[in-house]
């Protein structure tokens, strides 16, 4: 019996924030389809946060509007709140208390009666194979672990929407598959997810749709299909035997793609674009083809790799910047707080 | 420090593999709960406050020693000079200085309160659909218990040194739970400043600049007559002086009516003003 609700999740229009001179959000504009993950990328510094935090009811925007599930965020806060959870980027729970009680609190303060907030947190902690930390203080918990009992207080009460500010920043890869593998089970469920991250690969492995952010608005918007097509899906990055042979090995890779190709500082890397809209080949076609095309040039490849392109990469193709430098991002979340 | 042995725990813990139906059992979404009542809210926000003294207790430190540092050191320190005998100045000093030290202690509300919101937990709190004010009265709920505590200690060394109150049990507990009420009242100022300074030490800081005038001028160490009329003008609007005279008062058996109702008032007010200044802030941080 899940929940499933149809329609916008979340609607806002023109949403703006200021922090004194700092302009966090210029006019947002969102729709988000209600039982899907929806993922706000961006770097550091471009209002994922801030855009967050005014949808979930804790920051009020200076203009435009917002409304979850048709309830409007400023004046209907207390309806949005019995339909939404906030995982943030920092604790959001007691690091003082175990994880049992960090969750019964929560329990009981949703309206559950003693026992049955204990059951509850006691199955939770189960599903999230936190069971034999449940005694153990928050702060003595690993990053992983501290990110699973984070959701697992968001979902003691199964939100309609589930906001989830930067989920896998700072974890490892095995912790950073766990939280996806968790993600995938609450939205299959029929809960909406409202994802931020700085990384293309996990709103690619996670959303329906994106919404690319910077300086405080929406830049592009679409599936990750769309937006990867948008700069080319894939990269391949060569390293070279002999620096004399880099003019020589620009030339066969420009002629193969019909693509710049770029040098990099190192005298023997080169890397081009591959699988750009409106070629007939797709990336990993025209990468085998690059590399045969330079064995008969008789040019020694010491490495060659194929990637997706990075978050930097698809702000060049739609900026014309690179993304902010880190640095920007702690103004943004001092001035969220 | 008890963890010295931690890490002989830690060996290859089992990897956390999330099944899609273990999961999914805990998402089955039961029947919502009826929102909790505003008094429900408040007290499991104090519960949490209980828990952090259990894990924490270190933080009694400041309702325990401190209190007992305050009592000693100014009982010997003016007893012999302004009234012949610590015995005796004990007499007229140790309700103020109860007054004193806990009303000093209330500034670690804001202090707390800063720290909770630096650290994102109160995120989590505003975004739970329960009343507005419940994660703050829970969380002074929790001091008023180390209000009572301190008061105790303080009554205790009293005691043991030679206070003896006239009002006798009745009095005492009236005067003790007078200061409950007026400490509860004005941990709202703190929770406001809490609120807008940007740091626990600016928190501190700023606390210690409104409670060391408001502590010392008053008639918690002498008796105003003897001061200059200036001050005594400060010290007679003074809430803690109307607190100190109400205690007094209490204790020894013959109420002060009219500083009851000062006391009384003042703290209305305090709840008032800094209760609906803090709850203004709260919800538009």
């Amino acid at each position: 019996m899940s929940r499933r609700t149809t329609g916008l999740a979340i609607e806002a229009e023109g949403l703006t924030r200021s922090f004194g001179d700092t302009r966090a959000l210029a006019g947002i504009d969102l729709q988000v389809p209600a039982g899907t993950v929806y993922g706000l990328l961006g770097p550091n510094g471009a209002g994922k946060t801030t855009a967050v935090r005014v949808l979930a009811t804790l920051l009020r925007p200076d203009g435009g509007s917002a409304r979850v599930f048709g309830h409007d965020v400023v004046t209907e806060a207390d309806k949005v709140r019995s339909r939404v959870s906030l995982t943030g980027q920092y604790a959001s729970v007691d690091e003082d208390l175990t994880g049992t009680e960090n969750l019964v609190l929560l329990a009981r303060l949703l309206g559950l009666p003693k026992p049955a907030a204990r059951e509850r947190a006691a199955a939770l902690l189960a599903a999230f194979g936190l069971t034999e930390a449940s005694d153990r203080q928050v702060k003595k918990y690993s990053g992983g672990m501290r990110r699973r009992i984070d959701i697992a207080a968001s979902i003691l009460n199964t939100p309609d929407l589930l906001f989830l500010d930067e989920p896998t920043t700072g974890l490892d890869p095995r912790s950073r598959n766990q939280v996806w593998e968790i993600v995938r089970a609450v939205v299959s469920h029929g809960t909406t997810v409202l994802l931020t991250t700085q990384y293309l690969d996990e709103a690619d492995q996670l959303a329906g749709r994106i919404a690319v952010v910077d300086h405080g608005r929406v830049i592009a918007e679409g599936t990750p299909g769309e937006l990867k097509s948008s700069v080319g899906s894939g990269t391949v990055h060569l390293r070279l035997r002999d620096p004399a042979q880099r003019p020589e090995a620009e030339r066969v890779l420009r002629e193969a793609l019909d693509v710049p190709v770029q040098l990099a500082a190192d005298p023997v890397a080169l890397t081009a674009r591959v699988g750009e809209a409106g070629t007939d080949l797709d990336a990993s076609a025209q990468a085998a083809r690059v590399l045969s095309d330079l064995a008969r040039a008789g040019i020694v490849v010491d490495n060659f790799s194929l990637g997706q392109p990075s978050l930097d990469e698809v702000f060049l193709a739609l900026t014309d910047h690179p993304a902010v430098p880190a640095g920007e991002r702690d103004d943004e979340l001092e001035a969220a707080r | 420090m008890s963890d010295t042995t931690t890490t002989t725990t830690e060996r290859a813990p089992a990897v956390y593999v999330p099944s899609a139906e273990a999961l999914a059992t805990v998402l089955a979404p039961g029947a919502r709960p009826p929102r909790p009542s505003a008094l429900g809210a408040s007290l499991t926000f104090g519960w949490r406050a209980m828990l952090k003294i259990k894990h924490v207790p270190e933080q009694l430190f400041d309702v325990t020693a401190f209190p007992i540092i305050m009592v000693l050191m100014f009982t010997y320190l003016f007893g012999g000079a302004l009234a012949g005998s610590p015995r005796e100045y004990l007499q007229f000093f140790l309700p103020g200085i109860m007054v004193t030290s806990v009303v000093m202690i209330t500034m670690y509300t804001g202090v707390g309160l800063n720290t909770d919101i630096e650290k994102g937990i109160f995120d989590r709190f505003r975004t739970l659909p329960v009343w507005r004010p419940a994660a703050l009265v829970g969380m002074i709920f929790g001091d008023v218990l180390r209000y009572i505590l301190a008061a105790v200690v303080i009554l205790g060394l009293g005691l043991v040194l030679g206070f003896r109150p006239e009002g006798g049990v009745v009095g005492v507990v009236v005067g003790i739970g007078l200061l409950v009420v007026f400490s509860f009242a004005f941990s709202w100022v703190w929770t406001f400043f809490g609120l807008i300074l940007r740091s626990e030490k600016s928190v501190m800081g700023v606390s210690m600049m409104v409670l060391f005038p408001l502590t010392f001028l008053s008639n918690v160490f002498v008796e105003p007559s003897t001061m200059p009329g200036w001050l005594q003008a400060f010290v007679k609007v003074n809430p803690v002086t109307q607190l100190v005279a109400a205690i007094r008062g209490a204790m020894s058996g013959e109420s002060d009516p009219s500083a009851t109702m000062w006391l009384l008032l003042w703290s209305a007010g305090f709840v008032l003003v800094f209760g609906t200044l803090t709850m203004y802030k709260y919800n538009r941080r």
